[in-house]
């Protein structure tokens, strides 16, 4: 255990979250641990002031080298209801498209003072690449990195599933789609597996679900009523047209005809079972939308909850590098 | 910093009966200022405690809040996270309240002002009356509690704590040099 901690950045010595890169390697009391410190920050929509003093006079810049306002949004709305001032990289503009390294804008914003970094980028690794060359003092979360992992997205999804459900033990988790180019499917299988869930389904079609599937402890089904059988969480995930090098699919309304959830195919899953979607949604195409706006559906509170876990990870990782720098 | 063993300073019975000493002090405080409905609010863990105590003795209609106040304390990245860090509860309106703030022990003040500035997150309150069971030395900041179940001057190596709450316990302990 305590070699295994050695090798993960990620984690002090004696086990606290230096950086949050990938759900691999940690352990269930952290991982409730991140989910007990969320729940008190998902109280603060309820207050008129919705915003706790605990970063004041922090900076976190969010790096974003691929778009996505909605994640970015998430991260800046927790930094800022933490009370931390805020930096927006955006790649497309920034210096590395003007031909600095990756290496040299990272000195620079350390230079500005930055102790935390939230990156974004298309190749896998690349949130690892920037923690380990990070200064000492520096914390970085990863906000999606390639098809590799997308950490916070998988625990605001146990965030959501232990609301409604409980307790993680007894539950059957059923993850529906384009498994191949899913870092979000990847992180959050680890997540349900490290919370200790009875069984994690992935359902798609042979083209979406990566050959190594079942190497990640789960039980793969290609027919959609088959995989929803008795589960308690339905989680669909976005067909990444963009991701989609070649012809994996036939078409989409084909793709919606056999692995679409609908009401009717949702009758196979428990009577109580909750609808789940990391989004952006494809209406028509993963889901029928008189699911995604139905009572079973919890999407928008996914959103919401995102908000809280996201507060929860950079407060328990500042507070960390914190005390590395010797303010403690 | 380790901490020595400890050893029981007061027992269930006589917690109790500061706990009844202080009902008696604050229902006179509070007809003193004319205050006929305050909202009690108490701090994790200890003082919630005691403000569920003095919330049923008292007799108070109204819910009893809760507060936190990990993420309102000023050296926060250097104390961190409480490992069992709970969410803040006030379940009322705040605005123009006359709110009773309990806590166990209070020491520097630090508790106490995190405690006003989260309830001041919530609302502008009438008043705020300061209930502590413990009041002792080493106030660092101007803060002094309105009613008191016991004064207790300690040395500064010395720490005082509340167990509870199905028996209570007052437990001091000598912090030493590791």
């Amino acid at each position: 255990m305590a070699s295994d901690r050695r090798q993960n950045i990620q984690l002090t010595p004696d086990g606290r979250l230096r950086h949050f890169l990938t759900i691999e390697g940690l352990s269930r009391e952290l991982l409730t641990h991140i989910l007990d410190i969320a729940e008190s920050f998902a109280t603060l929509p309820g207050r008129p002031v919705k915003k706790v003093p605990a970063l004041r006079g922090r900076i976190i810049t969010n790096l974003f080298f691929e778009n996505s306002t909605r994640t970015r949004t998430t991260f800046e709305l927790a930094a800022k209801r933490l009370s931390a001032d805020v930096l927006n990289f955006n790649a497309s503009t920034s210096a590395t498209a003007k031909g600095e390294t990756l290496l040299d804008t990272l000195r620079n914003i350390e230079a500005m003072h930055s102790e935390m970094f939230v990156v974004r980028h298309s190749q896998s690794g690349a949130a690892h690449f920037i923690a380990r060359h990070a200064a000492p003092g520096v914390s970085v979360i990863n906000a999606g990195d390639g098809r590799h992992a997308h950490p916070t997205q998988a625990m605001l999804d146990m965030f959501t599933i232990r609301r409604h459900k409980g307790d993680f033990t007894p539950l059957r988790v059923a993850i529906v789609g384009d498994i191949l180019h899913s870092r979000v499917a990847r992180s959050q299988i680890l997540a349900l597996n490290t919370l200790g869930v009875t069984e994690v389904r992935v359902v798609g079609p042979r083209t979406l679900i990566p050959t190594e599937a079942r190497a990640l402890g789960v039980h793969v089904y290609h027919d959609l009523d088959e995989g929803l059988r008795d589960v308690d969480v339905v989680i669909m995930l976005r067909l990444q047209k963009e991701r989609m090098d070649g012809a994996l699919l036939p078409s989409e309304s084909e793709y919606f005809r056999l692995y679409g959830l609908t009401n009717k195919r949702l009758e196979a899953a428990k009577p109580d079972a909750i609808v789940m979607h990391p989004g952006p949604m494809n209406r028509g195409v993963e889901m029928d939308s008189e699911v995604a706006d139905g009572p079973r559906s919890v999407i928008l509170q996914q959103v919401s909850y995102g908000i809280a876990v996201r507060m929860a990870v950079m407060s328990l990782c500042m507070q960390t590098h914190a005390e590395e720098r010797g303010e403690a | 910093m380790t901490e020595a063993p400890r050893h029981i300073f007061m027992q269930h019975d006589g917690i109790i009966d500061l706990i009844d000493g202080m009902t008696g002090i604050l229902r006179h405080y509070l007809r003193d200022r004319e205050i006929d409905d305050p909202a009690i609010i108490g701090i994790h863990t200890g003082g919630a405690w005691i403000a569920h105590e003095l919330h049923q003795r008292l007799d108070c209609p109204g819910p009893l809040g809760l507060l936190d106040i990990s993420f309102y304390r000023d050296d926060f990245t250097r104390i961190g996270v409480n490992p069992q860090v709970r969410p803040s509860r006030i379940e009322f309106d705040v605005d123009e309240r006359n709110i009773v703030l309990v806590d166990d022990v209070i020491q520097s003040g630090r508790t106490i002002r995190a405690a006003m500035n989260e309830i001041f997150d919530f609302g502008r309150p009438a008043s705020i009356t300061l209930v502590t069971l413990i009041e002792r030395n080493g106030r660092q900041l101007p803060i002094q509690p309105d009613v008191v179940g016991l004064s207790l001057p300690l040395p500064t190596h010395e720490h005082i704590r509340l167990t509870g709450p199905e028996t209570y316990s007052l437990e001091i302990s000598r912090r030493t040099d590791a």
